[in-house]
């Protein structure tokens, strides 16, 4: 007899705790960790985990972030696979490594719990900690839900080592970090097969006595960046390609685009992130009123699934772009990325840059019905538009 | 004269780009030969990452990760603990990073290894400043020297790292020096052998940023040590003090007459210089004397 084949054990977890659970299931050789507001469940988890002998990667708790992803990365470039977890400071503290990895073609697997920068002090749910990464050359991911972050964690690894490109995952601080909800757990083993050891390309200490990142040349150096990008381009479909084999491990879609209500749509909300169930709310309510409502849910952030993005908006005739952090001198950064995106596209919605929630405001679903009734016959407007 | 023991495995190739006449050189020579092929490295940019090359092309035999200024001793964290993943305990996990790397900006990522007590072999050559970024002052440029930072002579004192480093509680500190070749290749000997951080500073005249002639890096380095001014010692577990070489036979004037960084010096700063000397070998024989067996 086959045993039945979704099997999953189902937890109430929060965000935080998926994170742990997706990482102990792929069973990283080494782990670097470093304390910091909202990501410090992942990392206590962990530990626990490891006293109780169900996670047994090489842990450090050095001194800093900085340290952390230093080890990271040497750690990887050593042929180890290897997960690491930051927020906010914590992630702004590596910036200098987060390039470096990126160049090294290391693939770690990150999760960075979205959070304010200082100056002032907060603790909220804000983007911009990582959305500034954006250029380091990491692969990012936005979840919305426990259960997106367990499912993106795993997967993270699959397609950080099929491109040799360090993937950070995210999730908002506590909206999606602190909250308990149901979350199917897939078995050890199902994660296992899933994630084969791959032999490194180039690995250092492999014998051949290689050594890496040493001083290059303009022209080699250039190379590098080449390579970088060619790696990038292939992510959007292997993202696709391993979202649908973990689906039919587990039923549970995942693509870099993930879109709600949109055949039909005349005003479309584009979230990332925790918001993206506030938008799935309002859309329902406003479907109910016979609001041609839908929602588009960038969960591939680098490399930004253009093409796609203007597949989804095509002859749309309005899109909110809700951002949820706020790049000084511009606006929104989604916003930003969106214009680039559909610049020059014949049949282009009105575009509107909506900073919703900056800082960790809270944003009801009435919120976003209110602004679809605004701005669904306004005039075009490409500056960005804090919202109340 | 003293006979070298050694041996040359080949594990540092002719081709490297270092100044002629320069002693860190030489003692990557005998510190790669004598920690053998089973290593993996990890250099921090400074004179021994330029001296090992560029890309494709490397003077050192063994892998060599080049790092960031400031994580020398956390990349060789990542290091190890991957080999230990692998199964690989007995592999030797080479740091190499100058003075500015360890007693600057890097510090914090060695204080941090050493209270772990990673299992990594550090080794600092310190020629007193920044020389890759032109010979600007680092903290272990000493008292008077002049650099591109401090170009009336520095007013403070050199940082003791060393004392430092055993306030750690490692099991193994060590200085050495290009003028006692053979005892730089015992203590790396000895080093390898030990589990866990172990730390040796190695002095390095650094010929254009100490304003030192061609020819004459060892003979300084043997001043240095002869004057008391870099005494040879090893210290283990933090608290066993022991001199290696017998030494600080004169005062420092010779020393200071190689370089050009002293040339300004009044008596009375020669003087201040010589007290601090003389202080500063006072308290460390007094720590060999009263150390614990
Ligand atoms: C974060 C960072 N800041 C500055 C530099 C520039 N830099 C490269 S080497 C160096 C000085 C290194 O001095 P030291 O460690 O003493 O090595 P030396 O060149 O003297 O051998 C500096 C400041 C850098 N590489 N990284
Ligand atoms: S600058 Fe000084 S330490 Fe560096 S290679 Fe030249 S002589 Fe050697
Ligand atoms: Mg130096």
């Amino acid at each position: 007899m086959n045993a039945p084949a979704f099997t999953d054990n189902v937890q109430l977890l929060n965000g935080n705790h998926a994170v742990a659970w997706g990482v102990r299931l792929a069973a990283p050789d080494v782990a670097p960790l470093y304390p910091i507001t909202p990501q410090t469940p992942i990392l206590e988890k962990l530990i626990e985990f490891q006293s109780q002998n169900t996670f047994d990667a090489e842990l450090l708790t050095p001194e800093s972030e900085h340290s952390a992803m230093a080890a990271a990365i040497a750690a990887s470039a050593t042929g180890a696979r290897v997960f690491t977890a930051t927020s906010s400071q914590g992630l702004l503290l590596m910036h200098e490594l987060l390039h470096f990895a990126a160049g090294a073609r290391t693939p770690i697997v990150m999760f960075n719990v979205n959070r304010t920068p200082a100056s002032p002090w907060g603790f909220w749910p804000d983007q911009i900690d990582s959305l500034s990464q954006r250029d380091t050359g990491w692969i990012q991911f936005y979840c919305e839900n426990p259960q997106d972050s367990l499912d993106t964690v795993i997967q993270a690894f699959r397609i950080a080592e099929t491109v040799n490109l360090p993937v950070m995952v995210n999730h908002d601080a506590f909206y999606v970090s602190h909250s308990v909800e149901p979350v199917s757990l897939p078995s050890a083993e199902t994660v296992k097969d899933f994630l084969p050891r791959q032999p490194r390309q180039i690995q250092l200490g492999d014998g051949s006595g290689r050594s890496l990142g040493a001083p290059i040349d303009q022209a080699s150096w250039n190379l590098t960046r080449r390579e970088m990008d060619a790696g990038m381009s292939l992510v959007e479909d292997l993202t696709a390609e391993v979202g649908r084999s973990w689906a039919t491990l587990t039923r549970r879609t995942s693509a870099p685009l993930e879109q709600y209500q949109t055949d039909d749509a005349e005003i479309v909300f584009v979230t990332m992130g925790s918001m993206t169930g506030t938008a799935r709310i309002a859309v329902d309510t406003l479907r109910e009123r016979g609001v041609a409502a839908g929602l588009i849910k960038v969960r591939l952030f680098r490399p930004l699934p253009a093409a796609a993005l203007r597949a989804a908006l095509m002859d749309v005739p309005c899109a909110l772009v809700l951002d949820r952090n706020y790049s000084p001198g511009t606006g929104g950064v989604l916003h930003q990325e969106l214009k680039s995106a559909l610049f020059g596209m014949a049949g282009a919605p009105r575009l509107y840059g909506l900073l919703t929630g900056v800082g960790g405001v809270n944003v009801p679903a009435e919120t976003l019905e209110k602004l679809a009734a605004d701005y669904s016959d306004a005039a075009p407007d490409n500056n960005p538009i804090w919202v109340e | 004269m003293e006979k070298i023991s050694y041996s040359d495995e080949g594990q540092f190739c002719s081709g490297h780009v270092a100044c002629a006449g320069c002693v860190e050189a030489l003692s990557m020579r005998v510190i790669l030969n004598a920690v053998g092929p089973d290593t993996v490295g990890v250099v921090a940019p400074s004179c021994s990452a330029v001296i090992l090359g560029g890309h494709p092309m490397s003077a050192a035999k063994i892998p060599v990760l080049h790092g960031t200024l400031e994580s020398a001793a956390a990349s060789a964290s990542g290091i190890k603990r991957a080999l230990l993943a692998q199964g690989r305990d007995d592999t030797t996990v080479l740091c190499l990073a100058g003075d500015g790397g360890t007693y600057d900006i890097g510090l914090q990522a060695l204080s941090s290894a050493a209270e772990r007590n990673e299992d990594i072999l550090y080794i600092c050559f310190d020629n007193e400043g920044y020389m890759n970024t032109g010979g600007q002052k680092s903290s272990s440029t000493p008292l008077n020297a002049a650099t591109g930072s401090t170009p009336l002579g520095k007013v403070t004192r050199k940082k003791n790292l060393i004392e430092i480093l055993a306030a750690h509680r490692i099991p193994y500190i060590a200085t050495t020096s290009p003028s006692h070749l053979s005892d730089m290749a015992a203590k790396i000997e000895k080093a390898k052998a030990i589990r866990g951080t172990k730390v040796i500073i190695v002095l390095i005249p650094c010929l254009p940023g100490w304003g030192v002639a061609d020819n004459a890096a060892v003979k300084t380095a043997r001043l240095g040590v002869e004057s008391g001014v870099f005494p040879l010692f090893e210290i283990e577990d933090g608290v066993r003090y022991t001199m290696t070489v017998d030494q600080k036979n004169q005062p420092i004037d010779a020393y200071l007459a190689e370089q050009k960084r002293y040339r300004h010096l009044s008596d009375d700063a020669r003087n201040k210089l010589q007290a601090e000397v003389d202080e500063t070998w006072a308290r460390l024989t007094a720590m060999v004397d009263n150390c614990p067996l």
